[in-house]
Order: structure tokens, then sequence, then C-alpha cells
């Protein structure tokens, strides 16, 4: 029962990818030119998706479990250190790069681009070693 | 150029927060794509294996559903460049995962949940993608 769940529910987010146009990285690049060819659809994107989550996360609070799992797994830091400026400015830099962030990366592996299949292993590549190096230096 | 769909953006972005208010309500967990996709490598601690493996599997096959839904292929462009879309790669990857999570993790589910580290990260990754694309289509390229 997860597992289908899980399944429905990346295929709808990555639905929501594919139609939002955040799956097309030309889209994206445009998105971050404010100074060229400035697109400024993912905006609404990234707005309705928090919008929508808010509410969706007030409500599902109100259960003291899910319906599903034994316990509600969550972040509990709420702290700035050197990790949450870092990782995000390395990813930033690689995503004004390529166009792809990880989930839209996923929703392009199966149409094929050359791009794309180098990306995602690298992607990969780039995630086990920053769990690595976590797992070393915590 | 592409063309601006705000509709289709807001109709997508309704999609993916249903998505991650659904994952939490049912499985108690976030859905941050860098958090998942990062432990389908090893070392497997929590068992949890097979749900990210059929939530990442339920992305890849995302775009054929639409596609046998609308009755037209989805289109994109992505760039032919392979040495930058590995080191982009890299970058998104180690990022990512070292600063705990990506445009779902912090940019959409840490911002509905009014996390401070996730506002920080949102806006250090929108500042360095702006930045870079602004040095490589008007800086470099320009």
């Amino acid at each position: 029962m997860p597992i289908l769940v899980n399944l429905a529910l990346g295929l709808l987010f990555g639905v929501g990818l594919v139609v939002s146009g955040m799956s097309n990285p030309a889209k994206v690049l445009n998105f971050l030119d404010l100074f060229g060819s400035f697109d400024p659809s993912l905006a609404f994107v990234m707005g309705g998706a928090v919008i929508v989550a808010f509410v969706g996360f007030r409500l599902a609070r109100l259960r003291a479990t899910p319906v599903l799992a034994p316990a509600f797994q969550l972040p509990t830091r709420r702290d700035i250190d050197t990790r949450v400026i870092v990782g995000p400015a390395l990813f930033g830099i690689g995503w004004g790069l390529g166009g792809f962030c990880p989930g839209p990366a996923f929703t392009a592996l199966g149409l094929g681009a050359a791009g794309t299949l180098v990306f995602v292993p690298a992607m990969l590549a780039g995630m086990w070693a920053a769990r690595l190096l976590a797992e070393r230096t915590a | 150029m592409t063309e601006f769909t705000p509709i289709a953006s807001l109709v997508g972005g309704t999609l993916i927060g249903l998505s991650a208010a659904l994952l939490l309500l049912l499985e108690g967990r976030i859905a941050g794509i860098s958090g998942i996709a990062g432990r389908l490598l090893p070392p497997w601690r929590d068992g949890l294996f097979a749900q990210r493996l059929a939530f990442i599997t339920g992305l890849v096959a995302a775009p054929f559903l639409v596609a046998a839904v609308t009755g037209t292929p989805v289109m994109q462009t992505v760039s032919t460049n392979l040495p930058l879309m590995t080191v982009a790669g890299l970058l998104v990857g180690f990022g990512s995962v070292w600063g705990g999570g990506c445009t779902s993790g912090h940019g959409v589910c840490g911002l509905a949940r009014l996390s401070p580290r996730s506002l920080v990260a949102t806006l250090v990754f929108m500042g360095t993608g702006f930045l870079t694309v602004l040095v490589m289509r008007h800086v470099i390229g320009g």
C-alpha cells in the first residue's frame, strides 16, 4: 500500500512539474534571466504550490499521526548554519547552468535528451558525495 | 523565448502542493526530491527504499501520462553542452543534499512550514541562480 501511494504521489508531483512548465530547462533559465528573456511563469508554480501545501500541511497536522505511518517525520532545525548557505549557493549555480533542479531532472529522464542523460547520473553522484561527506564530518 | 503561462503554471503548482500535502497526510513525510533521491543510494537505514524508489518512478513516468492524456508529446529544450550539464548535475546534487533540500524541500515544503532555514536556503539558491544566468548570458555570452 505505501509503495502504491508513493508511486501515485510521485506521478502527481511529476504531472504538476510537466503541466507547470518547470520540467523544461529553457523555461527555468528564462525565469532566472531577469534582465533578458524573463518568463515569470515559475513564480506562479511556486506560489500555487506553497499556498496549497501551507493549507494542506495544517489540515494534515490536525491528526495526531499520519494515515499510513506511525508518526510524522518533520525537520526540526530552525538555526542557520554554514551548510544551509553553502549548499543552496552551489545548488543555485548548478540550477542556473543547466536549468534543472532534482524533480524536473527526473521527469525529463525518459524523454532521453543527451544533456539529461549526463545530468542525472552526475546529480546522483553529487548527492552521494554530500551524504558521505556529511557522515564523515558529523 | 518561452511563452508566459500563468494558468498552466498555477495549475501545475497546485498539483505539486497537493502531492506534498498528501505525502505528509498519508506517510508523514516531506516531499523533498533531493532527500528522496539522495537516500536511494547507500547506506540505507530506515527501510523506506521501496517507497522512495516508487516516488521517483512516478516522477519519471509523469511526462508519458501527460502525453497520453493530452495526445501531444512533452516538449523541452535541454542544453547540448555535455561538460556543462555534467558540472551542473554535480553542483545540483551536492548542493541540494549538503544544504538539506532543493526547490521542493526548502522552496515549497519549507516555505509552507514557515521554516527560517528554508527561507534562507530559498533566497540563496534563487540568488545564485539569477547571478549564474546573468553571468552566463549577459557577461560571458553577451
